[in-house]
């Protein structure tokens, strides 16, 4: 086991180490004169913005100073939490501008991600080799899980925010209150969630539900599902054990899901204007704000890895070969 | 997006069978699977539109051909948007771009993913673990996120390198799934007879193992083709789509933006939307049903 998780964190060590250092090259891979083309790009009025962008890229850049040393300087920056100042929302500094942003997309994802899974994987359960209940939850599944999460978005913000007038259509709450600890204010912070949370949870809800279907299908074709039918066990408890097995790759396949959803919930605050980090990302690229860019990758890669961590650890819970030493993870 | 686990949901091809019966046989199954049927019908009929529909529907897409928000007549079919753009004629030039990036995106994907997986499956070892690594660094770092950064920084504007980096970016699954084939191939009697009479690794893996996998490979290209598409559709959305061209997630992009939503303008952001939708379900649908027509395990059911 300790074997297990040291392969993991080597892995996920290495990944936060290439990500940097793709966070790092990137700027300087771009043709030309990456402070002066920057500046210009950023188009800003502000006379001080300008001047402080132009001495925080050439400090931060240090392009006088050898390729080695800026690398290491890059380092040093990130250690002490330093991602540079945003331009949009000039002059915060862009982690403060993302904190603001993460409880918002955490809100938003964290729900609808664990609801689809459970009730996708209960879905597909009951659907495998039931002739009925599979050739409605089979189309309907492949119909959502092919669909762009924006696109559902759209669809449910015109129809029940527009065409119906049921919920709000836009914003994180209410533009008419501030942020408080008030019933109003979570009332309406409720009200504007249901709609995004919706759009995750329905796009999602469909692959779980066909990956589900398939394993218990490849699970009740198993020797053992076999020698349980043979030896006269009721079918309750062939499906039980078959579900036991089945569990064990869909868990896998939320680590590998996590990027997938990740992208639909940026896309999907994008309709909403959602106040998370999706939005941060829209503004950030409306406005040339590179800095923010960089910073919202390396959080989101962040953020990947430590759930990717969290799914490791209740794979390991779940199934005692990982326990054992044996081989059971393949992630 | 798809979140159908692509290892779990593509059997395995049982090798070893001799291939001029396996090719009939898969022949007489394929044209009696109603799954593969429609899917490809659907698919067929969006690729005509693709490749045929820019030359009968003979109008500019970014021209301002008539009067701003028409709903849909005779003379404009889907309306026309805010600007006046015809949205017939950008939904016809947009599937083309579809096709596009689907095929250069997932096609380049579907080329490192092989060259990974058969070079890690077959040669084991310190080859192994370094590529299967690498594999596990780029599959753990979220794609769009990569190319959100990329695509920022050098302002991606043509269809083509939005594919490119796409195809560079999303090979990770294949690649494992295709090394796992390989392993299991590695082993068999035939590859060890070629490699007795002194047949070279890349022989060897063109003629013996990737001919035993090609209906696997070719099911891992369709699902990399759905996924470069729906990426693609994420990052236009974003507004880091190509600049120079049309494309559904464009559409989206520019409805959105221009609140198509709070004008009522339902023709402008349900068709991109309905087209996206369907060529990517389509092709899920078709790859199960060639899963079937491949694997005798799944055909009586």
């Amino acid at each position: 086991m300790r074997q297990y998780f040291g392969r993991k964190l080597f892995i996920y060590g290495l990944t936060f180490f290439v990500a940097v250092t793709v966070n790092w090259l990137i700027p300087r891979f771009m043709p030309g004169d990456p402070v002066a083309s920057m500046v210009a790009r950023a188009s800003i009025s502000q006379p001080e913005a300008v001047a402080a962008m132009q001495a925080y890229y050439t400090d931060l850049f240090g392009l006088d100073q050898s390729l080695i040393s800026q690398y290491f300087n890059f380092w040093a920056a990130l250690v002490t939490g330093d991602f540079g100042i945003s331009i949009w929302a000039y002059p915060k500094p862009v982690a403060d501008v993302i904190l603001g942003a993460v409880p918002y997309t955490l809100g938003l994802m964290i729900p609808a991600i664990l609801l689809s899974w459970l009730v996708g994987n209960w879905a597909g359960a009951l659907a495998a080799r039931r002739k009925l209940l599979d050739n409605t939850v089979l189309p309907v599944g492949y119909i959502l899980t092919a669909t762009p999460y924006m696109w559902i978005a759209i669809l449910l913000c015109w129809g029940f925010g527009v065409v119906l007038g049921v919920l709000p259509v836009a914003g994180g709450y209410s533009f008419a209150l501030q942020p408080s600890w008030s019933w109003e204010f979570i009332g309406s912070l409720a009200q504007h969630w249901v709609l995004p949370f919706a759009s995750l949870f329905l796009v999602a809800l469909g692959g779980w539900a066909i990956g589900m279907r398939n394993m218990i299908i490849y699970e009740l074709e198993a020797d053992y599902s076999n020698y349980l039918a043979a030896l006269g066990a009721p079918h309750r408890l062939i499906r039980r054990y078959a579900f036991r097995n089945a569990v064990l790759p869909q868990i896998t396949g939320l680590a590998l899901q996590l990027g997938v959803l990740v992208a639909g919930a940026l896309v999907t605050e994008i309709v909403f204007s959602y106040p998370g980090i999706g939005s941060l990302i829209l503004k950030a690229i409306q406005n040339k704000d590179f800095f923010l860019i960089q910073g919202t990758f390396l959080f989101i890669v962040l953020g990947v890895l430590i759930a990717n961590f969290i799914i490791d650890v209740v794979y390991v819970v779940v199934d005692p070969r990982t326990r054992a030493g044996m081989a059971g993870a393949s992630t | 997006m798809t979140t159908t686990d692509p290892v779990s949901t593509t059997t395995a091809p049982d090798p070893g069978t001799p291939p001029v019966s396996v090719r009939r046989e898969a022949l007489y199954f394929a044209v009696r699977n109603g799954k593969l049927l429609v899917g490809a019908t659907i698919v067929g009929i969006f690729l005509l539109v693709g490749i045929i529909g820019p030359f009968f529907y003979d109008q500019s897409p970014m021209a301002y051909v008539g009067q701003p928000m028409l709903p849909p007549s005779a003379e404009y079919p889907f309306g026309t948007n805010t600007f006046g753009q015809d949205i017939l004629a950008q939904f016809v030039y947009g599937v083309r771009s579809t096709f596009e990036v689907g095929l250069l995106g997932g096609g380049l994907a579907a080329i490192i993913g092989m060259l990974v997986g058969f070079v890690a499956g077959y040669r084991g070892g310190l080859v192994d673990e370094i590529l299967n690594m690498f594999t596990n660094v780029v599959l753990v770092i979220p794609t769009l996120a990569v190319l959100l950064i990329i695509n920022a920084y050098l302002g991606i504007r043509s269809v083509a390198m939005q594919a490119l980096l796409i195809g560079l970016t999303s090979w990770p699954w294949a690649a494992r799934a295709i090394r796992a084939q390989t392993f299991s191939l590695r082993g068999r009697d035939f590859v060890d007879l070629a490699r007795l009479s002194g047949v070279r690794t890349g022989r060897i893996i063109l003629r013996e193992i990737a001919p035993n996998m090609s209906s696997y490979l070719f099911m891992t290209f369709i699902l990399l083709f759905g996924g470069s598409i729906l990426i693609a559709s994420s990052l236009d959305f974003i507004g880091l789509g190509p600049t120079d061209g049309v494309s559904l997630g464009l559409m989206l992009n520019h409805a959105n933006q221009w609140s198509a939503l709070m004008l009522g303008l339902w023709w402008w952001f349900v068709p991109p939307g309905i087209g996206i939708t369907a060529i990517v379900g389509a092709l899920y649908v078709a790859n199960v049903g060639l899963d079937e027509v491949f694997n005798p395990k799944l055909r009586e059911l």
